[in-house]
């Protein structure tokens, strides 16, 4: 072995590093029933988001004679109150939900992890700044608020949703962040790198921030549940005028059209409801199990 | 107290035993599989005997010392062995007993005392809250018949009751505190006191307060100790016997004297000789090599073979009994002790000393 | 203030803190943690700080490892006031003083390897600019601090390592910026009995061979008398050094009452030894609040050779006995060496 290669981690046969991480990766995840299932549940929401679509037409044609109608071989399902396949709004009504989650969490952790470490790190009028604005945003009503810019803005792109709904999350999320990195910056190790001289930057992101990966990807997580949980509820209540198709909107004609009214509208109330729950469910899964991947004492069986 | 049903066994202590433990062995449930923390530890304690339990980290001592009050957490079992004590003229089995004797058994029988600077106080209550909430937990419902107890045994440690009943833990000095837990310990008048590291983590003058008012409590009341502690001279002070504890199982038992002056175990002789004193010559002092062995991974036949500097060939075969050595009372686990007494000889010398000369 | 330093150290200190004095605000007041303290440590030096908690040798240690900022008092490195430089040179100066931590299981990151660790201060520092130089000169670190075989160790984490071996790895980092002074703060007092001793002698060997002075801060009077049997002890009291002493004549003609009451009252690991000590009966077992310190010398009220007049109403400076030594005791002056209080500059 190279005098180089010593210097890695040990890898698995001769296997380049991302490769082995990812099979490191499942192979620690194989470990965590529930984590598994979270992740496969996952991979299979993404995929029929994402990937199906493109093989599967949306199915618009309205046919009064098929209103309700109880699931089928034709539509595993059921219809909807314009006889229109529910299934096929499942596997459609994803992508919106799904990428406003991905983008708002993104950008709540985003915000929440930079500002945050800074203000714990660098501390004094910096940290008073921040805080305080933080503080300050925390005490903000959010439907009121929403209610109001709702009003305002144009919601038109998912974009502009996600956005809105990452500013709405980010404060509490940078609380703790804050507060976390509070307390590692007093660990031994990151006293020593200070008398190391090993500079404000290396600090943060060599020995503070990766110590709390697991924190930030769970919370990243937990963003975007909270972020689906928004925009579909938004959409249910009508707020959002999102047009195409997405499970929140199915929720929304569900309800004004007065299919909580009927028995036989079952699956159609139930359809969209359970994609949420059980996505937010493999989500949360997962999350629990990355907890303890993160973790490098049980990397190792040494 | 315990009826003589529960937990009876065939086996009889002698009149001046209290306390006999056979072929205990111990093992915990961790992710990585199932470890022996104890395995086969044997030792008598007779009544108002101290009994020095010594090892350093994965010696297995703490998971001992817990599981005679069987205050273990639920993922440690006793897989084999027995805890026989002698109750007025009944022997029973501490291992076996059903949750209510255990209940009766503890305290009034078997205390604890534990590390007084490892969190062993509820922070929102008051010290008196705790006494009164140990005390009823353990049968004593009066509790102006508490109040009276506590305050002569806060008096009995040298500590004022008015002033410490109704302050609460982070109030107390680290000595103070551990001197609260051995008042609580003695509520019940118990036969043995259990105290796990004692003197760990207080000053060089309160250790010196802590071991003199063990001596005296000792004296006064006449109760059975077992101290488990990775500090020698702790167990120099007060121990009558000592064992010595490696990976998990006894690797030597003896008189105080003995095992200071002519241990028979490498590793108890290594343990000596890695301890400078203060007065007196400072002789060959020098570190055992090597780290605690992983309690999932032992090594094959001794234990301690890796570390050893006598080691043969036939001690990574298999791994030694408990024998008898050249003085009486006297055991080691090792086949090479005669090579050790041949080093060590029987003077009244400590090993650094005696290495000195030698060398 | 004192004549310390010139007694023992050759020539021109490398470090020295004069009248030190560190002050911390409390819930109950103002605490003196670190009273007037002058201590001046040559290079090469083996110097052992010894006390009781709260006398103040931690914040010793980290006042001079520059931590901590003094609230009077100069900290000087090489001649120089260190709290008066600035950008390079005060870099300079943080590199030469290294700190190495008591607990094992904080002072290393848990989530970096030993060579993530170790070459870390080396790329950062210019002394390694490539992975091969990074890996050559930490296998060296290793080698210097006794991991050996260092492949072994190198892609080793934390928790896969003893204490021991941990305190180690925390050693070699200090070495690597080549330090001038090391700061081992209680740094084997949570590591197993059996391996301290060789901890100890690896710091000695630093000493030795890279001429770097070692401070060790423990309140084991038995790893102090070890530690520095060709050093120096400093035995602190409620924020002040009330003796200063080589290690032999500390533990068997200690000079101040309470370097005695120590020496008398730890246990040893020899039974006929230790239950036959005599002991040094103190008048009182409270340790006086840092918010309400005695007045005079703040031993007096359980010191044993307390003259009243005396040691309750003057403070007692730290002066030079016979045998290169000092103490800060009016009695203990006056029987051993009855001209240095004289002599003393004021």
């Amino acid at each position: 072995m190279s005098v180089a290669a010593l210097a890695r981690p040990t890898v698995r046969g001769r296997i380049a590093g991302p490769l082995a991480s990812t099979l490191d990766f499942l192979r620690l995840m194989s470990r965590k029933r529930l984590g598994l299932i979270g992740l496969m549940g996952v991979v299979f929401f993404a995929i029929l988001a994402y990937v199906v679509p493109f093989f599967v037409p949306v199915q618009d044609t309205v046919d009064v004679t098929a209103i309700y109608q109880l699931p089928s071989a034709a539509h595993p399902l059921g219809t909807d109150s314009s006889g229109r396949d529910v299934w096929n709004q499942i596997i459609h009504g994803g992508r919106d939900i799904l990428t406003v989650g991905l983008i708002a969490g993104f950008f709540s952790t985003l915000i929440a992890v930079t500002f945050g470490s800074i203000a714990a790190v660098v501390g004094g009028k910096m940290d008073s700044l921040i805080s305080g604005a933080t503080d300050f945003w925390l005490t903000i009503p959010h439907i009121p608020i929403i209610v109001l810019l709702g009003s305002i803005l144009k919601f038109n792109s998912i974009f502009v949703i996600a956005a809105f709904l990452a500013l709405l999350t980010w404060a509490g999320l940078l609380r703790q962040v804050r507060a976390q990195v509070l307390s590692l910056k007093e660990r031994d190790y990151v006293e020593a790198a200070r008398s190391l001289d090993l500079g404000l930057f290396h600090i943060i992101f060599k020995e503070i921030l990766p110590n709390m990966r697991s924190y930030i990807a769970i919370h990243f997580i937990l963003a975007m549940t909270g972020a689906i949980y928004g925009v579909a509820g938004l959409t249910i209540l009508g707020l959002i005028p999102l047009s195409g198709q997405n499970w929140g909107l199915m929720l929304n004609f569900a309800y004004v059209r007065g299919a909580l009214y009927f028995k036989d509208s079952l699956w159609y109330i139930l359809s969209p409801v359970l994609a949420i729950v059980l996505f937010q469910l493999s989500l949360v899964w997962l999350a629990n199990a990355l907890e303890d991947i993160f973790n490098p004492r049980l990397r190792s069986s040494g | 107290m315990p009826s003589t049903k529960a937990g009876a066994v065939p086996e009889r202590l002698e009149a001046d035993q209290v306390l006999s433990v056979r072929g205990l062995s111990i093992s915990y449930a961790t992710r990585r599989g199932a470890v022996q923390a104890v395995r086969d530890v044997s030792f008598d304690l007779r009544r108002g005997e101290t009994l020095a339990i010594i090892g350093e980290s994965g010696s297995g001592k703490t998971t001992l010392a817990v599981s005679l009050i069987r205050l273990s957490p639920r993922t440690a079992r006793i897989t084999k062995g027995r805890i026989l004590y002698r109750k007025d003229d009944d022997t029973i089995d501490v291992a076996s007993l059903p949750d209510d004797d255990l209940r009766e058994f503890r305290w009034s029988e078997c205390a604890m005392v534990f590390q007084a600077a490892l969190n062993s106080f509820n922070p929102v209550i008051s010290i008196w809250e705790q006494f009164l909430d140990t005390a009823q937990a353990h049968g004593m419902k009066n509790a102006q018949e508490v109040r009276a107890r506590s305050g002569e045994l806060l008096r009995l440690v040298n500590l004022d009751p008015e002033r410490v009943l109704r302050a609460y833990p982070h109030e107390l000095s680290g000595g103070m505190k551990q001197r609260v837990l051995i008042a609580m310990s003695l509520l019940l008048k118990p036969s043995i006191i259990i105290l796990d590291e004692p003197t760990t983590a207080l000053d060089i003058l309160t250790q010196r307060a802590i071991i003199d008012l063990l001596r005296k409590l000792r004296e006064q009341l006449g109760f059975s100790m077992i101290f488990i502690s990775h500090d020698l001279s702790l167990a120099a002070e007060l121990a009558d016997r000592v064992l010595t504890m490696y990976a998990g199982t006894v690797v030597e038992r003896a008189s105080v004297k003995d095992l200071f002056y002519r241990p028979r175990h490498p590793y108890s002789m290594g343990l000596l000789r890695a301890v400078p004193r203060v007065s007196g010559a400072l002789g060959s002092v020098v570190s055992i090599a090597g780290s605690p062995p992983d309690l999932i991974d032992l090594p094959e036949g001794c234990t301690y073979n890796p570390r050893c500097p006598f080691v043969i060939d036939e001690c990574r075969v298999r791994e030694p009994e408990l024998l008898p050595v050249d003085t009486p009372q006297h055991d080691a686990r090792c086949i090479r002790w005669k090579h050790v007494a041949e080093l060590l000889g029987k003077d009244e010398a400590v090993v650094s000393e005696k290495m000195a000369t030698a060398t | 203030m004192t004549v310390s330093g010139d007694i023992t150290v050759k020539g021109k200190p490398l470090i020295e803190l004069v009248g030190v004095s560190r002050t911390f605000k409390t819930p109950g007041g103002v605490i003196k943690a670190v009273d007037s303290v002058s201590l001046a440590l040559g290079q090469s030096e083996a110097m052992c700080l010894v006390g009781e908690s709260g006398c103040g040798k931690t914040t010793t240690g980290r006042l001079l490892a520059g931590l901590l900022r003094p609230s009077s008092g100069q900290l000087l490195f090489e001649g120089k006031d260190v709290w008066t430089t600035k950008g390079e040179e005060l870099a300079r100066f943080r590199r030469s003083v290294q700190l190495v931590h008591q607990d094992p299981y904080a002072s290393l990151n848990p989530i970096r390897t030993v060579y993530q660790t170790l070459s870390a201060p080396l790329f950062r520092h210019k002394r390694a600019r490539d992975r091969r130089g990074a890996v050559a000169a930490v296998t060296d670190l290793l080698q210097r601090v006794g991991l050996t075989p260092p492949a072994d160790f190198l892609v080793k984490y934390p928790h896969q390592l003893s204490g021991g071996q941990r305190q180690r790895v925390s050693i070699a980092r200090a070495l690597s910026v080549d330090p001038r002074v090391i700061v081992a703060d209680e740094a084997v007092s949570m590591v197993d009995v059996s391996i301290r001793i060789s901890l100890l002698n690896l710091l000695l060997a630093l000493r030795d061979e890279f001429r770097v002075t070692i401070v060790l801060i423990t309140h084991d009077l038995a790893v102090a008398r070890y530690f520095a049997r060709k050093g120096r002890i400093g035995v602190m009291y409620l924020g002040r050094v009330v003796e200063l002493a080589g290690s032999e004549p500390v533990v068997g003609d200690p000079a101040h009452p309470y370097s005695a009451a120590l020496v008398a009252a730890i246990p040893e690991a020899d039974p006929t030894l230790t239950r036959s000590k005599e002991r040094v009966e103190l008048r009182s077992a409270e340790v006086p609040s840092l918010l309400r310190l005695p007045s005079g010398c703040t031993f007096h009220p359980r010191c044993p050779l307390f003259e009243e007049g005396l040691c309750d109403v003057k403070e007692p400076e730290l002066l030079p006995l016979p045998g290169s030594r000092e103490v800060a005791c009016h009695v203990a002056v006056r029987e051993r060496a009855p001209a240095a209080e004289l002599l003393a500059v004021r």
